[in-house]
């Protein structure tokens, strides 16, 4: 128990890494889950609450990049393994812009980094048959300012249990 | 010497050309007075453009009269919309109706034309509108105050509840006869409607006459829409929803309200254009690693790639004779827009100012592509012509995006965003634009909720 406190708290701290001190709010708030997991203190292994908590959700990208960056890979190896442990999982990876584009751009810009991440995986040794993934461009950004650290954040691709 | 013309459902399509058949009082004075009467194959020049900004029309539209008072209200809603929709041109200037010495009513019997010309008016509209139990007649005619000559008179019979389309046709033929180029108020505007937080913001599809009003919802919200564009029939829409969380192209049928899914193709498809000839759809599909453009015949429902040069290639649109297409790419690097032929082959930059360029949209009149540029941190709306020579960007901003053409080719729409002032999000809003391709007249369109991706109809009663 004490051992996923502290791996939530971690988590939380990663996902504010490139934010100033109030964006982790908007941060934690993003995934599917957020930090449901730290408030009611009860993780179920293999839920969305265990990923994000234990594994990273999301890897972030470059502007106008879909290359999985070097320092992002250590989270897909993450999730990869914690993909092996529950076989009965299905994914979601869900792709997504900053706001300094275009919509219908930054609508094929997801698709792709959301299919670099898949791809990613699958390198890892994830069948391609538990994956899917969809693209919301610039329409559901995790932080909402206006600042190259909440762009930072929205360039990124989440991955959700189905 | 009038006209008479029924306004129905069935020949409502047919009613502007009617309302320009024998009664054109004195064309030729009338082409004199338009700056610019050649129109697209005069060599693409629109009206000119100096005159537009400094010079509107001085026009007098004392209200429409009536017999009773319903009557009279009718004909005061009727010369509202039709005050307001020459007013937000830009090219008519309203004479302030406190300065009106003639009442309407002795206006719409015989104008006494000094009275009009002392007060600057060089145009002046009159006319009558009587309720018929649910029908309604409206008879307009359109003066020219120095010659005091009679340029256009016409009654309309229609139903009641279309006193709104009458005031617009009515509208399109002032704009014509004064202007000599078609106008575009009998039209609407399909967009996207959104509302809650901004991460996770209800999108539904929404349609309005050009001026706001008539509003509806065509979507509930249940799935996000997004991206709608018009058949170039008004009767269908083709946008990109996320019905099962799979995003594709969808066609909306306006007289059914039925939507179904275009095709289940491999993969996203986004950005949907029909063809001029309203046949096919042309979008992009992201496989893999690329985005590309493909086209798909709406009989068969089979698809054609058109493009394959590597990045993202999306938003594309066609030329209004159907046979190039204009789109956006990354494929050298970053995004620029590329002029191609309609089969897929020829593809040729035509962008290369600064930043980066996306949303190419082909002028209805052919001789201009609409754009949105990314530069030095800020969004622009501009206009290049075909070749990418004269660019120039009308308005500015934050962010906007997503020009779409009058059916004119006179005015563009697109949705301008603000800033988010705090990390909630706080002082965002999308609100849609409509301004002049000459670079004036910028107006706020007024919606019940934050609004993006509009696309104007072409007009309807031609």
């Amino acid at each position: 128990m004490q051992m996923k406190l502290l791996g939530a708290l971690a988590a939380a701290a990663l996902l504010a890494a490139c934010a100033s001190e109030d964006n982790s709010g908007a941060a934690t708030g993003a995934g599917a889950a957020g930090g449901a997991g730290l408030a009611s203190g009860a993780v179920r292994p293999g839920s969305q609450e265990d990923l994000v908590a234990n594994v990273g959700d999301r890897v972030f990208f470059d502007t106008d990049s879909s290359s999985v960056r070097g320092d992002q890979r250590a989270t897909l190896e993450r999730q990869a393994g914690w993909l092996g442990q529950y076989p009965q999982v299905q994914v979601v990876v869900e792709g997504h812009s900053d706001e300094r584009g275009t919509r219908e751009y930054n609508l094929a810009l997801g698709q792709r980094r959301g299919n670099a991440a898949r791809d990613g995986l699958v390198a890892l040794g994830v069948s391609s048959a538990r994956l899917s993934v969809v693209s919301y461009g610039k329409d559901r950004p995790a932080a909402l300012g206006s600042t190259p650290d909440a762009w930072a954040q929205n360039r990124r691709a989440v991955t959700v249990v189905r | 010497m009038n006209q008479s013309v029924r306004v129905d459902a069935a020949l409502s399509r047919r009613l502007a050309l009617l309302g320009f058949g024998s009664l054109l009082g004195l064309p030729s004075l009338a082409r004199a007075q338009a700056p610019a009467a050649g129109g697209p194959a005069a060599g693409g020049q629109v009206i000119d453009i100096t005159r537009a900004r400094t010079d509107p029309i001085p026009i007098a539209l004392p209200d429409f009269a009536g017999s009773s008072g319903p009557a009279q209200q009718l004909g005061q809603n009727i010369t509202r919309v039709i005050t307001n929709n020459l007013r937000n041109s830009g090219l008519f200037r309203p004479v302030e109706r406190a300065a009106y010495i003639q009442t309407p009513e002795a206006a719409a019997g015989s104008p006494r034309f000094q009275d009009w010309r002392v007060i600057g008016a060089q145009a002046l509209v009159t006319g009558r509108a009587e309720p018929q139990g649910d029908r309604s007649r409206i008879e307009f005619r359109l003066w020219e105050v120095g010659s005091e000559q009679q340029l256009q008179g016409t009654a309309y019979t229609a139903n009641a509840a279309n006193w709104r389309q009458i005031a617009h046709v009515i509208s399109d033929v002032i704009y014509e006869r004064m202007l000599g180029e078609k106008g575009y108020f009998d039209t609407r505007i399909v967009y996207i409607a959104e509302s809650g937080p901004r991460d996770r913001r209800t999108r539904r599809l929404a349609i309005m006459d050009q001026d706001g009003e008539n509003h509806r919802f065509l979507t509930d919200g249940t799935f996000q829409a997004l991206t709608p564009r018009f058949h170039p029939n008004a009767r269908q829409i083709a946008f990109m929803s996320y019905n099962n969380n799979q995003p594709r192209v969808y066609l909306f049928n306006l007289d059914s309200g039925r939507q179904e899914v275009l095709g289940n193709f491999n993969g996203m498809t986004l950005s949907p254009r029909f063809s001029p000839d309203g046949r096919s759809v042309v979008l992009s599909s992201v496989r893999g690693g690329d985005a590309n453009i493909y086209v798909v015949d709406l009989a068969s429902r089979r698809e054609r790639q058109l493009t394959s040069g590597g990045g993202l290639d999306v938003s594309p649109s066609y030329s209004p004779d159907g046979t190039q297409i204009v789109f956006n790419s990354d494929r050298g690097g970053d995004q620029q827009l590329y002029v191609m032929d309609a089969g897929g082959g020829g593809s040729r930059r035509i962008s290369f100012g600064n930043g980066r360029y996306a949303t190419p949209v082909w002028s209805p009149r052919g001789d201009l592509i609409a754009f949105t540029r990314i530069s030095g941190g800020r969004f622009g709306i501009g206009v290049m012509r075909p070749d990418g020579s004269g660019e120039r960007i009308l308005s500015e901003g934050w962010a906007m995006e997503s020009p779409t053409f009058a059916p004119n080719g006179r005015v563009l729409a697109f949705y301008r965003e603000s800033q988010a002032r705090d990390t909630r999000g706080g002082g965002y809003s999308a609100r849609l634009s409509m301004i002049d391709i000459a670079g004036f007249n910028e107006r706020q369109i007024v919606t019940p909720t934050d609004a993006t991706d509009p696309s104007w109809s072409p007009l309807l009663s031609s």
